[in-house]
């Protein structure tokens, strides 16, 4: 690490002084304040969970080393399986939907129009705004006799919905709203890796008489997939620890149908206080949304070798 | 303009009409809710624009001491973490940038990744300990868990971009580092700071997972107290939708006059807090 050859001059001396009449100085005193920062609120805490998670810790009695036993505690917990299948279905859908809705509006929002950098803003409006007055707003909406969402069924015919209040519609409808409120970030991403595509290929295959979807699927596509495992990376990690919007809108009910493990996590350490099975519960769910990262890198390493014509 | 340009006109508006309508229809039935006395709110069909505006939900919200005494904790904790942020991550960002210390970044992205309940657990009990709960100065601190990778991350990106040449030549002619930093580095940042600063504050004031447990009743964010006025007053929708409204009016008015910005610190790092 080229961090390591700044603290000890002598060395750096030694390495390269003779390219450069003044000597580099050392950036150490930018950074120490912010080290110390870092290390007090993000790696102590770790730390500290990592530690808390090997012992029996409740608030109010005395705290006992039980080694791996929180851990083992853990496939057992038949509302923690279940949270992990509704965590994997609510991700699942808040990953793909905002990344449909996103790429579609990102190749309208590529086209110039006037007042494009305003509707920008308005249309990102969801993502900025504070997501418990959101939530507020969404429950209104989803109220069965009185919400507004009913109402619009009705005027295209559909009977009405039960929405976040049935433990089968639960689900999809905070993906709803998880999707309305994340599509935007989506759409940033893409028009990203949109702006950055030549124009010669249209071109081209304009003169060849490709058509619009032609060009889309066969030039668009392949050229802005990186922007899109970027933008699923960043969209998994956000859909797996949501929390406020679940959370204000259904508190992971009716009943625990709608609870994620970062729901279930907030039970047992906020309302049991059992500190150290949360422990246990906040290490799992780590390592389970770097699992994921890392197979969606997997995956990203596959396609680009079967790009490439990999393979062998 | 031919046929076929006025009929592509055509679409691309009523695909910008699609794609944005979500966004605009929702904010306005928000306004809407906020606006209307309980017989309209109960109505079905539902009324869009009531015959009578209720400015009393506002004023109601606003009349309420309670609710002054949270909007000064927001903003206490809101300023407070972000100067804070500003204060260690701005030159941290130089420092990281200048060094190309490439990999102390990966502390940024755990950070990221991270679930914003799990440094509740272990924080929660030190302040505990430290007997601090029931003041501001725990959610301070841990506003820092989201406001500080923000501000290190956007700066170290906007510090990679600016020009080498200016800092060597001042270096040379005796400047200090920290000269070089204050008076060469930092102003053609600018653009850079505004962009960390408008993120770190939008991510602190919408934070609620936080607030939601170290906050007693004196010390609530404004998030919390609209979460709390959900459990208790449920029966009247129009004032809860215009506490909502005030909660959240001023992240809106920033995201669409600062949308330029917010965009570049957004897709540059594509960091979000919590």
């Amino acid at each position: 690490m080229s961090a390591l050859t700044q603290t000890t001059p002598a060395a750096a001396d030694n390495d390269a002084a003779p390219e450069r009449e003044w000597r580099p100085p050392s950036y150490w005193p930018f950074v120490v304040p912010a080290l110390v920062v870092v290390l007090a609120i993000i790696i102590f805490p770790w730390l500290f969970t990592i530690w808390m998670s090997l012992n029996e810790w409740k608030v109010g009695s005395p705290t006992t080393f039980v080694g791996f036993a929180n851990y083992l505690r853990l496939p057992n917990d038949p509302r923690f399986v279940e949270a992990v299948g509704h965590t994997i279905l609510y991700t699942a859908l808040s990953v793909l939907l905002p990344l449909v809705f996103g790429t579609l509006a990102a190749v309208v929002f590529h086209a110039k129009f006037p007042g494009r950098g305003f509707l920008r803003g308005v249309f990102i409006m969801p993502m900025m705004a504070t997501p418990v007055a959101i939530a507020l707003v969404w429950t209104m909406m989803f109220h069965p006799q009185l919400g507004v969402l009913n109402y619009l069924l009705s005027l295209v015919g559909l009977p009405p919905q039960l929405w976040v209040f049935h433990p089968a519609t639960v689900i999809p409808s905070l993906v709803l709203v998880e999707t309305w409120q994340w599509t935007p970030l989506v759409m940033l991403i893409v028009l990203g890796g949109l702006a950055a595509i030549p124009v010669e290929p249209y071109e081209s295959a304009q003169i060849d008489g490709a058509g619009v979807w032609q060009m889309f699927r066969y030039i668009t596509l392949p050229l802005i997939t990186p922007f899109l495992f970027i933008a699923g990376m960043i969209r998994m990690i956000d859909a797996v620890k949501s929390f406020d919007i679940i959370f204000a809108i259904t508190q992971g009910g009716p009943g625990s149908a709608s609870e994620t493990i970062n729901l279930y996590l907030y039970s047992v350490a906020f309302i049991y206080y059992d500190l150290g099975y949360g422990s246990a519960i906040a290490v799992v769910f780590f390592l389970l949304i770097i699992a994921m990262a890392a197979m969606m890198l997997h995956l990203r390493q596959r396609t680009l070798w079967t790009e490439i014509g990999g393979g062998a | 303009m031919s046929a076929r340009q006025i009929l592509g006109k055509v679409g691309l508006w009523f695909a910008v009409f699609v794609i944005v309508s979500p966004a605009i229809l929702f904010f306005l039935w928000m306004a809407s809710l906020s606006l209307k006395f309980e017989v309209d709110n109960a109505a079905y069909p539902p009324v869009f624009i009531p015959e009578h505006f209720a400015w009393k939900n506002y004023a109601d919200v606003l009349a309420s001491n309670r609710f002054l005494t949270y909007f000064v904790n927001s903003l206490i904790v809101t300023g407070s973490a972000t100067l804070l942020a500003m204060l260690v991550g701005v030159p941290a960002g130089y420092g990281i940038a200048r060094m190309a210390a490439h990999k102390s970044a990966i502390v940024i992205l755990i950070a990221r990744i991270t679930p914003g309940l799990s440094y509740l657990i272990p924080l929660f009990l030190l302040f505990q300990w430290l007997g601090l709960l029931g003041t501001l100065l725990p959610q301070i601190i841990i506003h820092l868990v989201v406001t500080v990778p923000i501000v290190i991350w956007i700066m170290i990106g906007y510090f990679e971009t600016t020009p080498l040449e200016l800092e060597e030549a001042a270096l040379i002619d005796g400047a200090t580092r920290w000269q070089v930093f204050r008076h060469v580095a930092l102003p053609i940042a600018r653009p850079g700071l505004a962009v960390a600063f408008i993120l770190a504050v939008i991510f602190s004031w919408n934070n609620f997972v936080f607030g939601i447990v170290l906050a007693g009743r004196e010390t609530r964010t404004l998030p919390v107290a609209v979460y709390n006025m959900i459990s208790f007053d449920q029966l009247s929708w129009g004032p809860l939708a215009a506490a909502a409204l005030i909660v959240t009016f001023p992240v809106l008015l920033l995201t669409v006059f600062a949308q330029r910005q917010i965009v570049a610190g957004l897709t540059a790092g594509a960091v979000k807090g919590g």
